[in-house]
């Protein structure tokens, strides 16, 4: 052990035998592999994000081109596109993915009997690999009228719809697919909230004469606001990153309209066979890391404020 | 498939023991914070009441409406949310002709076993499942290595520079892993000092996944919960900082380590873009950097039986622990308990 290992005779103060003796040297063991994994994969890449977004690289010649990454970066004309279509993606997931889960928790909180089923079923999607779940769902997809969606809709008359090959239709496709994955984790954080209701503050509704509709409206939703602007930025937050989707499901097709952000800094720096374009890529990541930082931040300090109230 | 069946006797993690953390973050999308511990995700009925009282409950119209929405519930949730799974477990194993003619006619033209064994043996299944058996291996030991030892250091150890690695490791937690792509992808390529390129490394994926500030948050926050009595008197008893981390303050850390480890197996099995981008040979590839490849070159049903395979281990691990992934969500709503 190292403590023991130290000279102990001669004590003098802050000299480097005190310094082991005082479980110093273990203390920098201990801290090690934070210290290495953490510097070499978060705090450099950090760094060298910022710096690289004024540089121009080929991976040999490195020069400084200013802010020349960003001219090039705002003068892309898919930029708009990418902007506009990953803020479609975040407001349809919206849409899709908000109240559904909130509807179904509050059901599911009354279950008297086989809650954990409910729970199990609807958290089942989240636990599929997503790039499995994308995969099958691509197939149902299938714009062929004996595609798996294009038959149930064909029992009730509808379609056959063109899904992802329609610029319409693939945006709507895509998010459907990630709500279905990601439903499940919303509704188990609902219920977690749910439950932490004081059941007091029921009682004192129902002796004030609160119908069920009321109790709804007057306590369990302002119970869950916090949860709800928590859930509401995680989603902002996770759909500006969306990629896997675009990526697998459409490779950002038809003709763009499912071009994300992420995916365009993507092909900026691994869609060239050639060599990418680090630095543009860099650029265009460091303005979405801005963006979701703030919202990291304004998320961070509201689970404090609630967290300490 | 019923609830109470697949729970251990004994959870890894038991709800009571998780002190509340109350942390959130921004690390890849996934937030957390451990609410005020409930023992409510089990299939027994809750002691408490909900937004119905039983005075409710006994109206026989308020019964009768939210019984029938919850069986219709049931109904949804199974035909939404199991339904594309088990149309899954059936295309494994339906000829490619039927899949693709009639995919919801219940096998008109047999079955077809060999879809399996032609996905594990002749397309490679079984090597890339390995792959991917090994990456969440190291990536876990990886992660729960630097969480643990970290955690260790900053809650129980102490030194001067305690605070400012501290500070440092919370700041990454507001970089979002994901737009670091670029930046960390060249520092795998030419790893600074070593020079060397952990691409075509598994190293090139464990190591960069031990990098979450959310585990060694979480981490520190439960070690700062442990009695530190406990500590002094291992101390006293002439226990060195090894000796304390080993053998008093990691057996008192089973829970958090339990959670660190589901969170770390399922999202490595997860993970898509960065070993894609690290492990460029196929032969080292995960399942999931794989499957896209197979589209094209694949028969449907040997596909089908192929993703059918990527998916048994993680429904698997949660059937089995089910009631630790089903808190880890729950930590997902960081508010106030």
């Amino acid at each position: 052990m190292t403590t023991t290992d130290a000279p102990v005779g001669r004590p003098r103060r802050r000299s480097p035998a005190t310094w082991v003796r005082r479980g110093g040297l273990s203390s920098l063991v201990f801290a090690l592999p934070l210290v290495l994994v953490f510097g070499l994969f978060a705090v450099l890449p950090i760094v060298r994000a910022v710096v690289m977004s004024f540089q121009r690289t080929n991976l040999v010649v490195t020069s400084w081109v200013g802010w020349e990454n960003f001219q090039h970066v705002f003068a892309d004309p898919l930029l708009p596109v990418a902007i506009r279509n990953t803020g479609w993606f975040a407001l349809l997931a919206l849409v899709f993915g908000y109240p559904v889960p909130l509807l179904a928790a509050v059901l599911m909180r009354e279950v008297r009997r086989l809650r954990g089923l409910y729970s199990a079923l609807a958290y089942l999607p989240v636990v599929v690999p997503p790039v499995v779940a994308v995969l099958l769902w691509k197939f149902f997809y299938d714009a062929r009228p004996a595609g798996v969606f294009n038959t149930i809709l064909g029992w009730v008359g509808i379609g056959p719809l063109p899904w992802l090959q329609s610029m319409t239709w693939a945006m709507p496709s895509l998010v459907l697919q990630a709500t279905w994955a990601a439903a499940g984790g919303t509704v188990i954080i609902y219920l977690a909230a749910l439950t932490g209701v004081p059941a007091e503050l029921y009682d004192a509704a129902e002796v004030d004469g609160a119908s069920i509709w009321r109790k709804i409206w007057h306590v369990t939703l302002p119970q869950l606001r916090g949860v709800l602007l928590i859930t509401f930025i995680l989603q902002i937050i996770g759909t500006a990153q969306v990629f896997l989707e675009p990526y697998l499901f459409t490779g950002g097709g038809p003709a763009n309209a499912t071009v994300s952000v992420l995916l365009l800094i993507y092909r900026y720096a691994f869609g060239n066979s050639l060599g990418g374009d680090y630095g543009e890529a860099t650029a265009l990541s460091l303005l979405l890391a801005v963006f979701l930082a703030v919202l990291s931040v304004v998320y961070f300090r509201l689970t404090r404020r609630w967290s300490t109230s | 498939m019923t609830t109470t069946a697949p729970v251990p006797p004994t959870p890894p993690v038991s709800a009571a023991d998780v002190p509340p953390v109350a942390l959130a973050g921004a690390d890849g999308g996934r937030a957390t914070r451990v609410r005020r511990p409930h023992r409510r995700d089990g299939a027994a009925p809750a002691p408490d009441r909900g937004l119905l009282s039983p005075g409710d409950w006994r109206r026989p119209g308020v019964r009768r409406g939210w019984t029938t929405m919850h069986v219709i519930l049931l109904v949804l949730l199974v035909i939404t949310c199991v339904g594309p799974i088990l149309l899954l477990a059936k295309f494994a194993v339906t000829p490619t002709q039927d899949i693709l003619r009639s995919p919801l006619a219940l096998f008109p033209n047999g079955v077809a076993w060999g879809n399996l064994a032609e996905a594990w043996n002749d397309v490679q299944v079984s090597r890339y499942f390995l792959n991917t058996v090994w990456v969440a291996a190291g990536s876990w030991f990886v992660q729960v290595l630097v969480a643990t030892t970290g955690g260790y250091v900053l809650s129980v150890l102490r030194p001067r520079y305690a605070r400012a690695l501290f500070a440092v490791v919370l700041a990454t937690l507001f970089v979002p892993a994901v737009v670091l792509l670029v930046p960390l992808y060249l520092t795998v390529l030419d790893v600074p000092v070593l020079h060397v390129s952990l691409v075509n490394t598994f190293w090139g994926v464990w190591l960069p996944a031990g990098a979450s500030a959310f585990n060694v948050v979480l981490v520190q926050r439960f070690f700062d919960s442990l009695p530190r009595e406990v500590f002094e008197a291992a101390r006293v008893d002439g226990a060195g900082p090894f000796r304390l981390f080993w053998s008093v303050v990691l057996p008192m850390s089973r829970p958090i380590i339990g959670v660190v480890s589901v969170f770390a197996v399922i999202a490595s099995w997860k993970d898509f873009l960065w070993p894609m981008l690290v492990l460029r040979d196929p032969d080292m590839q995960p399942l999931s950097v794989r499957l896209p490849s197979l589209q094209g070159s694949t028969d449907m049903g040997v596909l089908m039986a192929a993703l059918a395979i990527s998916t048994i281990i993680p429904i698997l691990l949660f059937l089995v622990f089910q009631r630790m992934f089903l808190r880890g969500a729950g930590l997902g709503g960081a508010v106030k308990g």
